[in-house]
């Protein structure tokens, strides 16, 4: 059975996706900053039948800490088949553009501490020459809007990574699978004016992630209209795009 | 607003509720505390399946507890099982099936959640033999305004505990329960099914049947008139001793939008029924299913209460106890083919006399009868006066979770024990039918 890494692992979407594994009988190493809610989903996943589930507390942007997980997590699990990457925040732009700290500070935890971790987690499964990464995105990275172009740029700048290192990583056997959600019903979105149309489930979210990391997808729209709307988005030409509201 | 319109089930009466999604146990007392307030009262708020007005709050400010829906823990030995209190019975069956064990008590829909079910202290075709919901609860924990986090079960903060079953939601959030589940050797059910002309062939058919098979239930044509007043078809089954423990993941069919008017009315519904009831066979037959399309045939068509149209439908479920229910049940079933409504899916069930611990739980030993009308001027003015008047005769009562009309008169008269549950209704929670029922 497979064996699972997860950063971020409370994460509305990324608990869907472990929730399927554990219905496979996979044995999974639970990443994220809250003890009290990793145990929760170590309970949960028990009973849904994963065949381990391990916790392990750690802040994704104390990148310091990163080596010391992965090595714990490598005790715990033997081997890593899969990891997935899902923590992040929803920035509150308009704070953003007043506040420069506050900027960078997003920024690390959407965008440099993703990047951090996929060096550590690339030399790991490149040294082991098989294995799927999978990076948690989003369709806010395909095109700077002024509603959230913090988070976008930060989601952008892993996009444009995940592109060179997957390439690299091809070489070595292993897959890189970036995910780009759209509006998914979750705690990062509550309270949000986005269209009820467009809301998906994390659980139908998770199905369609753990199907695409399976068969090594390169870029995952999810759900999968969303590549055809943001094929629009992208193509809207500078001149109107910037007189927009988006 | 993304989820912002919450409704009953019966889509009446139509007061959408703006959620606040619970998400997790650690968040909930800041989250209670936050919505008292804001809003003065709230209520918690599961997979929104109870019919009229239970379960939307006096402010329509709700706590949504669906997210709140991870497994604690289970023991596969004993059969005990714990989880939050927004896991829903589909989620439940799906963990527990293939370890052998199956819900003690199970409802027409595995789409509540565990909160809700306790909430209403539901019951099932087994209710003769294994009483209610609540029978199989063990402990929960409860999240009240005023005391904050208690553990209870029927030794353990005995007061609350029963009142929390069947308790509407009114004392407080359950946080998680723990169930006792119940074995089964495969998950397929074995029936022995007969139509029946009239009650009195029910009544006989209940009495030779019911003590012998683990689930008894009857589909009855409430269109039939005269001499065919009551006619139905009967049901009995067991859990096959033999066969698998699969979990079903049935195909399902979704009613995609609201039609303009109910797809319900008296032509469709006289022309379903007799084709229904026709079909069944005059002798007794036995066969075999599979556990999901006997106990939630519906389940199977996602959104079904669209097809009553925009102005909804009002479910109503009457219980008429002991001695009264034969004389009862045909004057209701009278009542209702005279003024040609009514539903598809009219069910009558003998409830035993096994005890809830419930205080406000529903059923009682005698007959219930449970059905859907399309919302209409002429059902609040004309039938339903008819039909109170009728349960009322007989010492009857009407079911809290399937009810947007009983007046607060008989609801004080048929649950005596409301004051007890008022007396322990946490401050910070009501509900639009406890209000209108008791204020």
């Amino acid at each position: 059975m497979k064996n699972i890494l997860i950063i971020g692992a409370t994460s509305a979407i990324a608990s869907a996706c472990a929730r399927l594994w554990a219905a496979q009988g996979a044995s999974l190493f639970l990443v994220g900053r809250d003890t009290g809610k990793l145990e929760a989903l170590v309970a949960d996943l028990g009973v849904r039948g994963a065949a381990a589930a391990h916790a392990w507390p750690m802040d994704a942007t104390d990148v310091d800490a990163h080596p010391a997980m992965l090595k714990a997590g490598e005790q715990a699990l033997g081997r890593f088949d899969i990891a997935l990457i899902a923590h992040g925040t929803l920035p509150n732009q308009a704070a953003c553009e007043g506040d420069a700290a506050l900027t960078l500070r997003e920024f690390t935890t959407n965008g440099t501490s993703v990047i951090a971790l996929l060096t550590v987690l690339a030399n790991h499964f490149e040294r082991q020459r098989s294995g799927a990464i999978a990076v948690v995105t989003s369709v806010a990275g395909d095109r700077g809007r002024p509603s959230n172009y913090v988070y976008g740029s930060a989601k952008a700048a892993i996009s444009v990574y995940c592109e060179g290192l997957r390439a690299r990583l091809f070489k070595a056997g292993v897959s890189l699978t970036d995910i780009r959600p759209g509006f998914v019903a979750t705690p990062m979105t509550q309270g949000l004016p986005l269209p009820a149309a467009l809301m998906a489930q994390p659980g139908a979210v998770a199905r369609r992630i753990v199907a695409g990391i399976e068969r090594g997808a390169d870029v995952l729209y999810t759900p999968a209209f969303w590549a055809l709307i943001m094929a629009i988005v992208r193509n809207i030409p500078r001149p109107v795009f910037k007189r927009m509201k988006l | 607003m993304i989820t912002a319109r919450l409704l009953s089930w019966g889509n009446y009466p139509p007061f959408p509720q703006v959620p606040l999604a619970c998400h997790w146990r650690g968040d909930l007392p800041d989250q209670l505390a936050l919505s008292r307030q804001v809003h003065g009262t709230t209520l918690p708020y599961g997979s929104g399946l109870s019919y009229g007005d239970s379960c939307l709050a006096a402010s329509d400010h709700v706590l949504h507890l669906r997210p709140l829906d991870r497994f604690v823990s289970a023991d596969w030995i004993a059969g005990v099982l714990t989880a939050e209190a927004g896991v829903t019975l589909e989620e439940i069956l799906s963990v527990a099936i293939p370890h052998g064990w199956f819900l003690s008590v199970t409802p027409g829909t595995k789409y509540v959640t565990l909160g809700g079910a306790i909430a209403n202290d539901v019951h099932g075709k087994n209710h003769h033999r294994r009483g209610t919901f609540g029978r199989h609860l063990r402990r929960f924990g409860l999240l009240r305004s005023d005391t904050g986090r208690l553990t209870c079960s029927p030794g353990e903060h005995t007061e609350l505990f029963n009142a929390t079953v069947g308790g509407l939601g009114l004392t407080g959030l359950i946080e998680w329960a723990e169930i006792q589940l119940m074995p089964i050797q495969a998950s397929q059910i074995k029936f022995v099914t007969q139509r029946f002309d009239d009650l009195n062939e029910f009544f006989a058919l209940s009495a030779e049947l019911d003590e012998k098979h683990e689930f008894c239930v009857s589909w009855i044509d409430c269109a039939a008139r005269g001499k065919s007043t009551g006619r139905g078809i009967y049901m009995a089954s067991d859990f096959a001793s033999s066969g698998t423990l699969t979990v079903e993941t049935s195909h399902k069919l979704t009613i995609p939008l609201t039609p303009p008017m109910s797809l319900v009315n008296s032509l469709s519904l006289r022309a379903f029924n007799k084709l229904y009831w026709r079909r069944a066979p005059r002798a007794r037959k036995f066969g075999q299913v599979d556990y999901d399309s006997f106990f939630y045939p519906l389940d199977s068509i996602l959104q079904w209460n669209r097809i009553y149209g925009p102005k909804g439908f009002q479910q109503c479920q009457y219980l008429i106890p002991g001695s009264e229910a034969r004389s009862g049940i045909h004057s209701l079933l009278a009542a209702i083919a005279e003024s040609g409504t009514g539903s598809f899916l009219a069910v009558l069930k003998r409830c035993g006399d096994v005890p809830s611990p419930g205080l406000l739980s529903f059923p009682q030993p005698g007959t219930t009868l449970a059905l859907d009308f399309p919302q209409t001027e002429r059902l609040v003015t004309t039938l339903f006066p008819r039909l109170d008047a009728i349960v009322r005769e007989a010492g009857g009562r009407m079911y809290p979770a399937k009810d947007a009309h009983m007046s607060g008169k008989d609801f004080r008269r048929s649950y005596p024990a409301w004051s007890q549950l008022e007396a322990l209704r946490d401050p910070a929670l009501l509900s639009r039918f406890w209000k209108r029922v008791t204020q």
